[in-house]
């Protein structure tokens, strides 16, 4: 009954780190269902003939998302048709944060003609399911036979948020063109400074 | 009006500008990774209270109060207030310095002057995700290395700071 208690608890410690600290690489990365700035419901599971998905959490107000959005851009443009769409989250919350409305995604969608979704985690489970901590935060997923996602790269889209001429390391460009050549990923974890996600008070 | 009186007018504009200026001027040191490390690893007797900050933070310019008050009320020989400012270093003249000289006279300020973020991160605190307001508090001599990712209040800051003081 003592080791049996004890194994739970220990299951349940287990279960709460894991949990606590998001994904790791080679997990399953959790579906979501989201609503875009059309309007349209979207989930991983949805998106047909792909073979993965860049999942960018990012926002409107944050400047180092600001900075990297014609980079968000490009990489949507370069990998789509090759089967890595941008999945863009915005997971701030808009009671904090007014600018981070869904209306006013709608506006920033328009004003920079997003090509990819754009999606409001409302209740901050998907941003908390993969740990994402700050915008922008990218999560690289790549479907497996069995039609689950599995996590391949977290991180930043490369090594220079103002000059994105300097930038010599193109961590997500890297990561896709070597998931796209049958490879694993070289580097797989990254960090960068980014904007705290607005989590709703508790 | 004589050009001596014109001249000595401007001498006198000129001088009373220096004065104000250096007045309300906070000095920014640019600095490099390698030099806040070594500073860091210098750290004896006191506690340092290193924050991770940027003017385009906003959670962290609400914060910012609180290290002020701190670095006014503690013992200086007990506490050393750092700010590290992550502010591009561009943007050193046009935002940060007018940010600081609005606030008066503060703690000691850096300005990080590191673009690739992923090469240094780790060097700070291996748990920092790269999300700011961030701050680490240090005693060498103590064997003190807390790190903090997320806001503080004044209150939790205070609470925080006794806490290690009385480590």
């Amino acid at each position: 009954m003592l080791s049996k208690t004890l194994l739970v608890s220990a299951y349940v410690l287990i279960s709460y780190c894991t949990f606590g600290q998001g994904l790791k690489i080679g997990d399953k990365a959790p579906d979501f269902n989201l609503k875009s700035t059309e309007g349209k419901q979207v989930s991983l599971s949805a998106i047909q003939g792909n073979k993965g998905a860049i999942v960018v959490f990012t926002c409107n107000n944050c400047p180092f998302s600001i900075a990297y959005e014609d980079r968000i851009i490009a990489l949507h443009k370069k990998f789509s048709s090759l089967g890595y769409p941008v999945i863009a989250i915005n997971p701030n919350d808009a009671v904090k944060v007014p600018e981070e409305s869904f209306k006013h995604m709608r506006k920033r969608a328009k004003e920079k003609s997003f090509p990819f979704v754009y999606l409001q985690d409302e209740s901050q489970e998907t941003a908390k399911a993969y740990g994402a901590t700050r915008t922008p935060h990218v999560f690289i997923v790549q479907k497996d036979t069995d039609g689950s996602y599995i996590l391949k790269y977290i991180g930043a889209i490369d090594n220079n948020t103002d000059d994105p001429d300097a930038a010599d390391k193109k961590y997500v460009d890297n990561a896709v063109n070597e998931l796209l050549l049958g490879n694993t990923v070289s580097l797989t974890n990254t960090k960068a400074i980014g904007c705290s996600i607005k989590w709703k008070k508790p | 009006m004589s050009t001596k009186l014109l001249k000595c007018l401007a001498f006198f504009l000129v001088i009373n500008a220096v004065f104000i200026d250096k007045a309300n001027c906070q000095e920014v040191k640019v600095a490099k990774i390698d030099e806040l490390i070594s500073m860091i690893e210098k750290n004896e007797d006191s506690l340092y209270v290193i924050n991770f900050w940027a003017t385009w933070c906003k959670p962290c310019v609400i914060e910012l109060p609180c290290f002020y008050e701190l670095n006014r009320e503690q013992n200086k020989s007990a506490i050393r207030v750092l700010l590290v400012s992550l502010d591009f270093k561009r943007n050193l003249n046009s935002n940060l310095i007018p940010f600081l000289n609005k606030r008066g006279t503060g703690p000691e300020t850096w300005l990080l002057d590191e673009t690739d973020y992923d090469s240094w991160i780790n060097r700070i605190d291996s748990t920092w995700t790269g999300s700011i307001p961030a701050t680490i508090f240090i005693n060498n001599r103590k064997g003190i290395r807390k790190f903090h990712e997320g806001e503080f209040d004044c209150t939790s800051l205070n609470e925080e700071i006794s806490k290690l003081l009385n480590h």
